[in-house]
């Protein structure tokens, strides 16, 4: 048995020191425990509510106005704003009306057919005007409205927004640590000791997957109890995956923090890292909208690969062997960067 | 360590051969681009003694000293700690040394015991995390989170980090400035202790009635050089009448002009 005068081994010390500095700074609480909460509420709240979303339309007076008006308000949650040309047009392009109607014969939509809601409007409007002018339908179809938990856009953003956090906390929560440790020279000062530098590391991922536990954990019960997203597949491989996902991005962060001597250098790597993938690997809306030249890519990414094998389980229940591929390309990312991380590393 | 040898040559060839002086070093050289910090400097610290490191701003202590630890590579030079070199035995050296460096901040968020509880768990040997707080006289501050300490309180919890181990040689540089008389005079104690149980200092400083009072021999290096090497009392008298301390031999020695780090 070591004689350690009471304390225990370095690679237990070193994650409690870690674990305290965080616990002891409530605004990273905050951040990492009831920030994704907030956020899974905000969109929940925005986009599980039951009935349909409203289309705002504006409508320029003009000859026919009066009869435009009662046939748009006739459409139920159409909502008509009467707007002069140059409010109409500002309207437009601030997204407070999405299709602006001048009456006549015919009449003329103004919108940006870029915009997915613009051109819901532009059908909306124009079936209602058309149909005021005499058009009958051929037929009255049959509506089947699809609320079931598991195909709400909601469901499909849980697991995009566990992965975004994963990767967060993860790239932020060991990059400002061990840049912060470096710019007051305390590195220095444990590289001064005969501290393994193995086992620094080591313990900065081991606290690291103890921060993992509450975040996940937040927002997977709130994502269940509040919000009722279904579980499809296993919650163990779920964790696995987080797991996985945690040490890829710990290595990435440790990585991209390895040489920076200050906190400001470091969070423009870390933004030049992660902005890209928070547009291109799926989170808020589904990569498959980007060039197929692209693809081989994105899926390369570590949070592209993480975010689908979250979705595969969580809401397909995929099975271990449904998440092989993405398991794979994690693993190639965490021990590519902590690799070159540890060759890389300064400690002055 | 020989008492347990039962290999008899090995007690006769460590009875005929002195021990290794705690620090050697020949020949050391160090530049930063086109500014040479240290430009051929020679030293031998002896064991159980305080060696005192005096110099000007700038003068290339805190390389030399840094060098010494094995933080940085001289460009050329040789080193011994302990008669082992750092390139291949700096393992087990770092177990045997202790080290305070300038300006390190300790994380504030964790208190003294738990700061020097992690420092302890490095160590394979030295006194308990209760005896080094009782040595550097924290039991007070022992739950008070490090951002909380005085400077006074920080410095001591520093030089308890280098304590931990029972180092056979410790480093500290400049450990006293920007302290009041009363944190000097207590870490001046401190010192005093570690050296009557036969540990070897090597410390930098401005402060020459500290190396008047706490040295057996200082070094006064200037330009990358030491330019003075003895005994604080044979450097006063050498200096005839216009000496009456040490500072008057550092002035007469490095000249009056001001140094700019």
């Amino acid at each position: 048995m070591t004689d350690r005068g009471g304390a225990f081994h370095p690679v237990i010390e070193l994650t409690l020191a870690r674990l305290r500095e965080f616990l002891r700074e409530p605004e990273a609480v905050f951040w990492v425990v009831f920030f994704p909460v907030l956020l899974a509420f905000a969109l929940g709240l925005a986009f599980s509510g039951s009935g349909e979303p409203e289309i705002h339309v504006g409508l320029i007076p003009g000859q026919g106005d009066a009869r435009a008006r009662e046939a748009l308000l006739s459409v139920p949650g159409l909502v008509v704003h009467d707007l002069s040309p140059e409010a109409a047009d500002r309207a437009l392009r601030d997204g407070e009306v999405a299709l602006v109607v001048r009456p006549g014969s015919p009449p003329e939509y103004r919108f940006d057919p870029v915009r997915e809601e613009s051109r819901l409007a532009r059908f909306a409007v124009d079936d209602a005007l058309q149909r005021a002018e005499g058009r009958e339908d051929r037929f009255e179809p049959r509506i089947e409205r699809v609320e079931i938990p598991g195909s709400r856009y909601v469901d499909w953003v849980i697991p995009g927004l566990l992965g975004m956090n994963i990767m967060g906390t993860g790239m932020w929560s060991l990059g400002y640590a061990v840049v912060y440790a470096r710019s007051r020279r305390l590195l220095k000062r444990l590289a001064a000791t005969p501290m393994s530098r193995v086992h620094y590391l080591a313990a900065q991922m081991l606290a690291r997957l103890v921060f993992l536990g509450l975040e996940v954990g937040a927002l997977l019960v709130f994502a269940r109890l509040v919000l009722d997203v279904p579980m499809a597949g296993s919650l163990v491989l779920v964790s696995a995956l987080a797991v996985l996902g945690a040490l890829a991005f710990a290595g990435l962060g440790m990585l991209v923090a390895s040489r920076a001597r200050t906190i400001e250098a470091v969070s423009g790597w870390m933004n030049f890292t992660m902005v890209p993938m928070w547009v291109l690997s799926g989170v808020f809306f589904s990569s498959a909208h980007f060039p197929e030249v692209t693809q081989p890519l994105i899926n390369a990414l570590p949070l592209t690969a993480l975010n689908d094998a979250l979705r595969a389980v969580m809401l397909d229940g995929a099975g271990v062997q449904g998440v092989a591929g993405e398991g794979a390309i994690l693993t190639v990312w965490t021990v590519g960067c902590f690799g070159l991380a540890l060759r890389l590393f300064r400690w002055q | 360590m020989y008492t347990l040898c039962h290999n008899h040559e090995v007690i006769d060839a460590a009875r005929l051969e002195p021990p290794p002086p705690a620090v050697a070093c020949r020949g050391l050289q160090k530049r930063y681009g086109d500014v040479v910090a240290v430009a051929g400097l020679d030293l031998e610290v002896r064991r159980g003694e305080c060696f005192g490191l005096l110099g000007p701003n700038g003068a290339g202590k805190t390389t030399t000293i840094e060098i010494l630890e094995g933080l940085l590579a001289p460009d050329a030079g040789e080193v011994e700690v302990l008669g082992l070199r750092w390139g291949r035995h700096a393992r087990a050296l770092r177990q045997r040394l202790g080290i305070q460096l300038q300006e390190t901040q300790l994380s504030e968020k964790l208190t003294v015991e738990e700061t020097i509880r992690l420092f302890r768990s490095f160590y394979r040997r030295g006194p308990s995390v209760d005896e080094v707080i009782q040595l550097v006289e924290l039991e007070s501050k022992r739950g008070s989170r490090v951002g909380k300490l005085s400077g006074g309180q920080r410095q001591r919890l520093s030089v308890a980090c280098a304590l931990v181990n029972q180092p056979e040689v410790l480093f500290l540089d400049e450990p006293t400035t920007g302290l009041d008389p009363q944190s000097r005079r207590h870490f001046w104690d401190v010192l005093r202790a570690f050296r009557s149980r036969g540990g070897t200092v090597l410390l930098t400083t401005h402060y020459m009635d500290e190396a008047q009072s706490v040295c057996d021999r200082v070094g006064i290096v200037d330009q990358g050089r030491i330019i003075a090497l003895d005994t604080p009392e044979a450097l006063v008298r050498g200096l005839g009448e216009a000496g009456k301390t040490l500072e008057d031999v550092f002035v007469a020695l490095t000249g009056r002009h001001l140094r700019d780090d």
